[in-house]
This record gives structure tokens, sequence and C-alpha cells, in this order.
């Protein structure tokens, strides 16, 4: 069967070892987790996941099912299956040397990124896109020089209910 | 009105319909053991922790209750793990309380701290530590309705010691938990596909599992099976679903399952798989289980669905609420089958009944351990509640004591857990204390939690072990013979107590027969004493559970040991 990345949105109660209950479903069965977003809702006692695996539909099946046995799972969502939006975000600095530092400035202003903090020696760059916009974004900024970078994992909604 | 931690765990209890705590006492309970000591609670003190949630499991599998366990933290709790496991494998519902150091320790290893819940995470349904007083009462209520409701399991509960002194107000009518409940959706519609397939189908077949016994189902599935004349083949886990002496039952599949059950599955067209999983030993190679068949599979837990066999109609649904469903819609359409058809399939079970019966080889020299299982169903007129331990005792008693009734075979399927058989006993025992209990034990498994004789002692459990004594652990030697060419490296186990003097010491009656004569008589004599008798049967040393499916194998692939001469 065909092996693609899924996307998992679930929905859980806010308890202290819950991400350690699920990572340890998927870790302990042999799966592994591709990228992992958790925050809390509008009510703060429930949670959402959002978390990517690879695998063949049969296999994420499997991993829903699993997921769906834990007793502070409230629902799991594939959104690969669906309309949805994906979203990822990265914090990147970039030194101001010498030699880059023109560089720099017109490759911020051709991509129009978006500049957080703006120093004399450094810069702090926040850019979203979806995963592909992401990777993209890193091919310009690797001749760059990227002094440091911190990538979120993949957030995601459908787009409809 | 105001009341201690430990004051509120025993009334919670109490609202639990709890009536007896197999436990062990230490540092991190001694609080929780010094109000036991107030109240009217019952309480049975195993020799190990391990041998408390064996007691609880088997005490659970047998009246269908929640089982109820209570030990101390560090040790006390790990050496609970092995239990855990057990239950959690074979979805028995169980809770179990272990001591935790004080909240405000918790982290800087303190002195018998261990991080149980983190530990147990992966074989409990659920576990909770309780950070404060107030979270007890609603957690306690909260653990017993996850341990029993949907699937049922084992959950954990640990209890720092500062939280159990701490005290708050207890009201239980006010306590407010989450609805676990599955509540059960009719689905017509696959009624109606289960009817078009039992009506095209020729050769029907049932296969029931633990989930038939676990959700009370095995009326509904007798009834059914009868009613429409089909025969019905079982996992380890379902014996007693579906009564053993019924001329429709097949006997158990898959590795050691009865030639005629494995070659019903391996030609059936219909197959109709009731609270099973599809366990590896019970499938053989998944490429050929059940191939000339539709599959249809009733199960509570999703997850259960279309893990190692793909089903072409899933029903995902409480046992006998779905069964009673699919009663009620064959009657109403007015389901028949058509009566050629049925005499067609019946007789080539029949048939193959006939070709390969399950049976074994009488020298009339050597013991043969089935024979001594055979006696103890005549003798007890399969009116018993049998534990096993795990390996060829396991499979034996499987073959040859035919159960009737739900609830009375009573082994760790899933896990597969040697020294389960004897603390399981004692709990089966303390909940029936008029039935006969009988755990039939191997020699290698029996050491592995034999301080509980002690138990049974002190207490006058009255449970009766029979030992099947081949001084080996039978069943990797098994394999060892079959397959590594009969080096039998490390499984010789000659070097043993003298059981019958071990149970002597024990304050137990201890008895042995070495010839074919002596077992009945000797069997008798031990049934009939009103204490725990353990009675060492010193059989065959190389007999082989015949028929064996080869791991790996389709299940219609089996050897039949020194029969294949005759076939
Ligand atoms: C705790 C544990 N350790 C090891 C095993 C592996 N094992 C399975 S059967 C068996 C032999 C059991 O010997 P015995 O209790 O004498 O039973 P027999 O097969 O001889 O009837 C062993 C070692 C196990 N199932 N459980
Ligand atoms: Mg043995």
């Amino acid at each position: 069967m065909e092996k693609k990345e899924h996307i998992l949105s679930i929905l859980v109660h806010n308890k202290p070892d819950v991400l350690a209950r699920i990572a340890g479903t998927l870790g302990g069965k042999g799966y592994n987790i591709e990228s992992l977003s958790v925050n809390t809702t509008t009510q703060y006692e429930i949670s959402k996941i959002v978390m990517t695996t690879v695998g063949s539909q049969e296999t994420v099946t499997r991993i829903e099912n699993q997921l769906q046995r834990l007793v502070d799972v409230i629902a799991v969502d594939d959104l690969t299956n669906v309309e949805s939006i994906h979203r990822e975000l990265i914090l990147v600095r970039l030194n101001l040397t010498a030699d880059k530092k023109e560089q720099i400035k017109k490759a911020v202003d051709t991509n129009k990124w978006k500049v957080l903090v703006s120093a004399d020696t450094y810069m702090i760059l926040e850019i979203t896109g979806d995963h592909s916009q992401i990777d993209f974004a890193l091919v310009r900024l690797e001749p760059l020089g990227i002094a440091d970078i911190t990538r979120t994992g993949i957030i995601a909604l459908n787009l409809e209910n | 009105m105001k009341l201690k931690g430990t004051q509120i765990l025993l009334k919670a209890l109490e609202e639990e319909n709890v009536d007896v705590i197999f436990g062990y006492p230490g540092g991190a309970v001694l609080d929780i053991y010094d109000e036991l000591y107030k109240s009217t609670m019952k309480h049975i003190l195993v020799r190990h922790e391990q041998g408390a949630v064996h007691a609880a499991d088997g005490y659970a599998r047998a009246t269908g209750k929640v089982g109820v366990c209570l030990v101390t933290s560090g040790p006390g709790a790990t050496n609970t793990v092995t239990g855990i496991a057990t239950a959690n494998m074979d979805s028995i519902p169980l809770v179990v309380f272990t001591g935790q150091v004080p909240t405000g320790l918790i982290g800087n290893d303190a002195f018998q701290e261990c991080d149980i819940t983190g530990i147990t995470r992966p074989c409990t349904k659920h576990n909770f530590l309780v950070r404060s007083i107030e979270d007890l009462a609603p957690t306690i209520k909260e653990a017993f309705n996850i341990a029993r409701s949907g699937r049922p399991g084992p959950v954990l509960v640990d209890l720092p010691k500062n939280v159990m002194a701490a005290e708050t107000d207890y009201d239980p009518a006010n306590i407010k938990i989450r609805n676990y409940e599955v509540t059960h959706k009719p689905a017509p519609k696959k009624m109606a596909n289960v009817f078009e397939m039992l009506t095209s189908a020729k050769r029907p077949l049932i296969m029931t599992g633990g989930g038939v016994i676990l959700g009370k189902a095995s009326a509904q599935l007798t009834g059914l099976a009868r009613k429409y004349q089909i025969p019905v083949t079982g996992t380890l886990m379902g014996l007693g679903s579906f009564p053993g002496t019924d001329p429709l039952w097949l006997g158990m599949l898959g590795m050691h399952g009865t030639y005629y059950a494995n070659m019903a599955i391996s030609h059936c067209d219909l197959l109709l798989a009731v609270g099973v999983r599809f366990d590896d030993r019970v499938t053989g190679t998944i490429k050929t289980f059940a191939a000339n068949a539709k599959i249809v599979q009733i199960d509570i837990d999703p997850s259960s669905i279309n893990k190692n066999v793909v089903v072409d109609l899933p029903i995902i649904g409480d046992t006998k609420a779905t069964l009673t469903d699919m009663i009620n819609f064959l009657a109403k359409h007015n389901y028949t089958y058509s009566p050629a058809d049925r005499q067609e399939w019946l007789g080539q079970v029949a048939e193959w009944k006939g070709k390969v019966p399950l049976t074994y080889c009488q020298n009339g020299k050597e013991i043969k351990p089935q024979y001594v299982i055979e006696t103890l169903h005549k003798l007890t007129k399969g009116n018993a509640i049998i534990t096993t331990e795990v390996g060829q005792n396991q499979m034996w008693t499987a073959q040859f004591f035919h159960f009737d009734h739900p609830n009375t075979f009573i082994s760790s399927g899933g896990l597969g857990t040697m020294g389960f058989g004897l603390p399981a006993a004692i709990g089966v025992k303390y909940a029936f204390p008029d039935k006969q209990v009988v755990d039939i034990a191997g020699d290698g498994s029996i050491q592995m939690n034999i301080q509980e004789l002690a138990t049974a002692a002190q207490y006058k459990i009255n449970v009766k072990i029979v030992l099947l004594n081949n001084g080996y652990l039978g069943m990797v030697r098994q394999w060892q013979e079959l397959f590594y060419e009969k080096r039998y490296s490390h499984t010789d186990m000659t070097y043993a107590p003298d059981f019958v003097k071990l149970a002597e010491a024990y304050g137990i009656i201890g008895l042995r027969a070495t010839k074919p004569e002596e077992v009945e008589s000797i069997l008798k004599l031990g049934l009939s004493l009103d204490k725990p008798v353990l009675m060492d049967f010193r059989i065959s040393r190389e007999e082989c559970v015949y028929p064996m499916v080869h791991p790996g194998e389709s299940i219609s692939n089996m050897s039949l040991g020194s029969r294949e001469m005759i076939n």
C-alpha cells in the first residue's frame, strides 16, 4: 500500500500525562511521529494535538483506532482525506556580517519576509507557510547563513466541519 | 463531614461493592492498612504482589466483577507489573491501588519511590496519580468505571502518602465523573448484510472468543448457533462461551486446535467471528486463514477490527446487544437455511471429526496428562472452575476438559504468564467457596508463585492443584524436540523440590500418583478432602501437544504426532 504523510488532529482532555500517553501509544507500537504541535483550545481543559506520521492508509487507521482507545482522547480526525489548510512557522536568526549584509537585506525585501527584530549585527525573521513553502524559504535562506532556526510542527484546520 | 483519605478510600470501595482486597502492606500504605485494621473490609494477605494481582484477576474472570489489589510503593508496585500486563492482554477489569511517596518527594528518588504510572502506562487501560485529596473520591469512581466499561481492563491508582493523610468532605452521592459507558447503536443495515451473507452461505462457521464471555453473550451465541445449526469453534479465551459437550462444538482452533476446527476454518464460506482479535497463535499464516470465507467480525473495540485479518463486514458493538439484534433480525425476516446444504456441511465436519478425533496414545505404563484431565472432567462431571498455568498443561486442558459454561476456564491467554494459575485459583475459590476450583499446573510454572500455597493454607481457601509433572519446561522442550533437533537447552527441570513434602511443609495436603491405575483414586481423594491439596502426577515426560500447526504455516497444515502414520 502507498505510504504518505497523514495529518492527525486529536482533541484530548488536558491531563498532565496525556502527551506521554499519545507518544507512548505510537512509539510503543513502532510508529514514528514526524511533527507535533500541542496547545489548549478555547477551553483550558481541552487541548488539540496536531501530529503528522507517515504510513499507508491501513497503518494510519490502526493508529487512529489505538489513539481512540485512550481514555483521555476525545476525537481523532485524519485531515489528509478532507480539505484542510496547513501551516508551519519558522523563526530564523541571520547574522549581518559585512559580506552578507546587503545580500540579506535584498532577499528580505524581494521575499517580503516578516522582520521581527532588526539589530545592528543580526536580524530575526518570522516565516509562515505550508510545508513546501517553508522548505522553499529554507532553500533561499541557506546561502545567507542561518545562525539559528526553530521550526514548529504543522498545525492544520479543515475547511468545513 | 470531613474524612481522611484512608477513610474515603475504604468508603469508596464499599460504594463500588468491593467485597475483598488482595494485598500486601509496606511503608507507603501503613496508614491505609491501619484503617483496614479498624474496618470490616475483607483483605487477603498474599505472599507476593504478583500473586495479589493474579488472585484479583482470577476473582474478576470468574465473577465478572472488578478485582481489587492494594500494594505499597516502589518494589511492591513494580511486583504488580506482570499481573497487570496479564490482565491487560486479556481485557480483565481490575483496580490496582499502589502506595506512593508524599507528593513533595515525588521526583527526588525518595526511598521506595518509583514512577509506577509511567511504568504501567503501556500495560493498563488507564492509570492515575492522585495529586490532591479533593481528587481522591472522583478518581476512585472513575477508575472502577473505566475498568468495567466498554472493553474492560486494568486501571492503576497511585496514592501518595500525604494525600491519604489529608482530610476533605466526602459525599458519594455528589461525585461527578465522565461517562465511559458505550451506548449500543443498532445497525439494521449491517444486520441485513448478515442476513444476505447467511442466506448465500453453504458452509457457515461461528468463531467465539473472550469478548463473548466478557460481554456475557454466551446464551445469545449458543441460541444463534443451535437455532440455525451452525458449527462453532473458539479461541482459547472463548472456551466455555459455547457448551463443550454440544455436537456443534468443534473445540479450539489455531496452533493447538483440533484437526476438525482448523479444517472447518479453512473450508467455511462464511465466518462469523464474535469477540475475537485474531491473535497469530489462532490464525497461523494470515494469507490462508479462512481463505474461502467472507468474514463478519463483531467486537466492541474498533482497534480489534482489521488489525490482523481484513474482514468483509465489521460490526462495532457490544457482543450481547449485537447478537440479540442479529437473532431478532433473522427471526423477523424469516431466515431459513437449506437443510440439504447444512446437512452436507455438518456431514463434512463429522467426517473430519471421525478421521482425526482429539485423542492420545495410552500405553498403560505411563500416566498420560490427557488421561488425568479426562478423569478430572469425569469425576467433577465438568462442574468445576479450572485455572491453568502456561505451557503444555494449559493446551491439554483446553483440549481435553470440555468447558460447558462461561467463566469456568481461567487462563492467561494473551500474555501467557507462567505462575498465573495458583494465585488465580485462590481468587476464584474465594469468590466461589462451594465450587470445586482446580489449578491444572506444570512443574515449571507452579514454582513461579508457589509461595501462594501459604495464602491458601492460612485462609483455608481449599484450591486443588493437579500438577502435570513432566520434569521439563515441557512446551519449550517440545519446540526444541521439533525444531532444534532435540537439543534440550536448559529445559530439564528434574531438579525440583519433592512437591508432596513441600505441600506438607506449607500445611496443606500432598498426594502423588506415578502409575496410570493410581490416577483416578488420587484425584477422587484429592477432590474429596476439605483442605488445599497438591496432587503430583508424574506424567509421561516427553509427551507432546498435538495437533500442532508449525509457526508460520497455514492452520490446515497440522502435525498430528504419531497419528501421522495412520493418515
Ligand atoms: C513468566 C514466563 N517465563 C517464560 C515463559 C516461556 N514458557 C512458556 S511455556 C514454558 C514451560 C512451562 O513449563 P511447565 O510449567 O512445566 O509446563 P509444561 O509445558 O511442562 O506443561 C515456558 C518456560 C512464560 N510463558 N512465562
Ligand atoms: Mg513441565
